[in-house]
């Protein structure tokens, strides 16, 4: 199983690559909405990715509230 | 009318399938326009169903297949009224909704939902009413209305029963969870799961394969496996409107129609 610090690096890596931002701008504890500038349809779409590539279930409303990476790496964690 | 370009959709026949695009911006939101064209579409399907083996309901907008009803046309349009006659436009609204559905249900042809990205409410409905569903492994599929006080008036409940488990409806009403296509495909919503963008395309192979067979016996297998619901269906406008009077309705969907959060579906 991955350590918290690999999921979180491949969250990043993922959503950098998605919303085309460069890897280097996105900080574990930055505030995704704001930094990738994504609304509720890509916010989605980011939660969509984000289950396709980690091959778990992130029913949303464990996601409502979350806002920065590592949160969500951490939920994330908490199903592989 | 074997070809159509309206407002909210369009429609084209080609070697005996017809092709329903969704394309009204920003995700397909079904409201009096969509409607009433696809009022147009069930009464053109009585001329296209002789010579047609197949219909693929898809969406051309990026963002998704159809993220449900127009839920701020019904806020603004109650809004307008007495309570009285704001109920009495959604009941007449559901009415003409369920007859375009039903009638779509019941199509002699095979129908196919070609999937991608959003299916949410009214959405996930229109891809109910279909024999088949094939989408991309980017769609995901969500029942929100409880968090409007309201249950689904599409004849989502009954459909969703018709196809599935008790359980598992259960957990996409009473949660408002969505669901990825991965996990649709596992419940047995979605027939075949393709790559990201390729749901159309496999829905076309769908279609080709479907139009091999003898248009009698294909329609007949259908008529047989997939009854339409219809006193659950009656059941649905007469609870959608009994409860649709209710402060809680009103509260939804103001906070929906002026959210500008990130989720803005969830409660």
């Amino acid at each position: 199983m991955p350590t918290i610090d690999q999921t979180l690096d491949e969250v990043l890596a993922l959503a950098a690559a998605r919303f085309k931002v460069p890897r280097e701008k996105l900080s574990p504890d930055d505030d995704f909405f704001q930094n990738l500038g994504i609304d509720s349809l890509q916010a989605l779409d980011l939660l969509t990715r984000l289950e396709n590539h980690f091959h778990v279930e992130l029913p949303d409303y464990e996601m409502q509230g979350v806002s920065d990476f590592r949160t969500l790496a951490g939920k994330i964690q908490a199903r592989l | 009318m074997k070809s159509y370009h309206g407002q909210a959709l369009s429609w084209d026949w080609k070697d005996g399938v017809i092709e329903l695009a969704l394309h009204r911006d920003p995700c397909n939101e079904i409201g009096s326009l969509t409607l009433g064209e696809l009022e147009q579409f069930a009464a053109a399907l009585d001329e296209l169903t002789a010579v047609s083996h197949a219909v693929i309901v898809h969406s051309t907008k990026a963002a998704g297949f159809c993220a449900g009803a127009d839920l701020r046309e019904l806020f603004e349009g109650a809004q307008s009224m007495r309570q009285e006659e704001a109920v009495h436009g959604v009941r007449d609204f559901l009415e003409r909704v369920h007859a375009v559905f039903n009638k779509i249900d019941a199509s002699p042809l095979t129908t196919i939902a070609a999937v991608h990205g959003v299916a949410f409410g009214g959405g996930f409905e229109l891809a109910l009413i279909c024999d088949l569903i094939v989408a991309d492994k980017m769609a995901r599929f969500c029942f929100p209305e409880l968090r409007l006080g309201l249950i689904p008036g599409f004849g989502g409940i009954p459909r969703l029963k018709r196809d599935l488990g008790n359980a598992i409806a259960r957990d996409l009403l009473l949660t408002g969870r969505s669901f990825n296509a991965t996990k649709a495909q596992q419940i047995g919503l979605v027939s075949q799961l393709v790559a990201e963008g390729e749901a159309l395309k496999a829905a076309r192979a769908t279609a080709a394969q479907i139009g091999k067979f003898d248009r009698t016996t294909s329609a007949a297998a259908k008529k047989f496996i997939k009854p339409v619901p219809l006193e659950e269906l009656r059941q649905e406008i007469e609870i959608f409107c009994d409860l649709f009077t209710r402060p809680a309705v009103e509260a939804g969907l103001r906070k929906f129609v002026e959210s500008n959060e990130a989720l803005p579906y969830l409660p």
